[in-house]
């Protein structure tokens, strides 16, 4: 199981943001991908993930092309986008369960209710995420990945922003715990995390060479 | 497959009743709209009658296109769609749930409550039923093409007035079959051939809307 890139292109308008990019990721590994504004973060990932097209190459699973067999991919995916994917007028329980009914894995309320208490959010459970502020809406996205741990590839766009320190760490715990189940992790951040250093590999799109 | 599709109608369902004044809105429209025509075209029965079929039918029409944009507008902007589209189902499901909760809200409203109106235009009581039963058959056909409009238009600055030139069109033969039905119904002809044809034409856009439309979301997001 792995995912891999073959001559990997981006372009918006005129401009090439990288090419050639060529990128493997093993199970119980974490590829970061870290770059200044604008230099493809988001893009690299949506590509990854299916949802754009590559201007060039393509996106491998076990060999296959993503978009070959795109609903197994997606049975094998969960993804967090830069948008946090939370409709202001439920609340954070209902937020959780169609989360995760979209994502594949039904669930009751009572399982979005101790998905939100793990995460230290059971007083914010019945509130409309309208009265949320950033970082609790942060958290009932994060809540779906309690319930995607079978999903091998997990592709996370920056999934530490506007969370606080307690929570930062919870979510490093997480992640490491997906790392060893086999899990694989693609994530941007612009802060620093704390891995294993053998499973952590980084990749920076400022000089757009794997390093 | 099926908890996917009621998942997403549910959903979409308590949204909308959360968030009510969208649909009262669209709903005072088509009141008004229709009200006013009696007052401002003079009350002759035998005029109104014979206008009737046509002041509801686009009245409806227009009212459907007003909620249209909402149909995918929220979920694009806050990253729902992305995640729709990843969603381990076929991306058709959910499309057909979407269509199905949005028919609820702004379909089924102006069928029910099409007969009531018809009353200020004195048509006759077999009239008015066929009238219902036209609007219940070419309302869904509304939402089922308006959806492709929708996801071709998102994103898009000034999508609203695009939706509408991109779908009214595609309206116009079921706005024809549909006040086709009540008048000829009304003008003793029978409305059978009329509803008949707009069945075949729901069945069409069942059949072949909801694939259109997700191709649609496709190109939209990438």
């Amino acid at each position: 199981m792995s995912l891999q890139t073959r001559q990997l292109a981006c372009t918006r308008g005129e401009r090439t943001l990288f090419a050639n990019l060529e990128l493997t990721v093993a199970p119980g590994n974490a590829l970061r991908i870290v770059g200044s504004n604008g230099t493809g973060k988001t893009s690299l990932l949506r590509m990854l993930c299916g949802l754009s097209m590559p201007a060039f190459g393509a996106v491998l699973w076990n060999g296959q092309n993503i978009r070959s067999n795109r609903e197994e991919f997606n049975r094998q995916l969960t993804y967090l986008g830069h948008a946090p994917a939370i409709k202001d007028d439920l609340t954070s329980w209902e937020n959780v369960v169609v989360a995760s009914t979209l994502a594949g894995h039904p669930i009751h309320q009572d399982d979005a209710y101790d998905a939100l208490d793990r995460l230290g959010l059971e007083r914010a459970a019945d509130l409309p995420a309208r009265v949320l502020s950033q970082g609790q809406r942060k958290r009932v996205a994060l809540a779906r990945l309690q319930f995607c741990t079978h999903n091998p590839l997990w592709i996370l766009d920056e999934p530490f922003v506007a969370l606080d320190v307690a929570s930062v760490a919870e979510l490093q715990g997480t992640m490491n715990r997906h790392l060893d189940n086999n899990g694989m992790i693609i994530f941007t951040t612009h802060q620093e995390v704390a891995f294993d250093a053998g499973r952590l590999h980084s990749l920076d799109l400022n000089q757009g060479e794997p390093c | 497959m099926l908890k996917v599709l009621l998942c997403v109608a549910q959903r979409d369902l308590l949204l909308a009743f959360r968030r009510r004044s969208d649909v009262f809105s669209m709903l005072s429209f088509f009141i008004i709209v229709v009200s006013l025509f009696p007052l401002g075209v003079g009350p002759e029965p035998a005029m109104l009658q014979s206008m009737a079929p046509g002041i509801l039918w686009v009245a409806a029409l227009l009212a459907s296109t007003l909620a249209l944009n909402r149909l995918f507008a929220y979920d694009f902007a806050d990253g729902t769609l992305e995640q729709m589209l990843l969603t381990p189902e076929p991306l058709t499901v959910i499309v057909i749930g979407k269509v199905l909760a949005h028919w609820i809200i702004s379909g089924l409203p102006l069928v029910l409550l099409a007969p009531l109106l018809a009353v200020q235009y004195g048509l006759p009581g077999d009239a008015v039923l066929v009238l219902f039963y036209s609007l219940l058959i070419g309302t869904p056909i509304l939402s089922l093409i308006g959806a492709i409009g929708a996801a071709l238009t998102l994103g898009t600055r000034g999508g609203g007035v695009l939706v509408s030139l991109l779908v009214l069109p595609l309206y116009i033969p079921v706005l024809i079959f549909g006040a086709g039905a009540v008048g000829a119904q009304a003008s003793g002809m029978g409305a059978g051939a009329n509803l008949l044809l707009l069945g075949g034409v729901l069945a069409g856009a069942m059949a072949l809307t909801p694939w259109t439309t997700a191709a649609a979301l496709r190109i939209s997001l990438e």
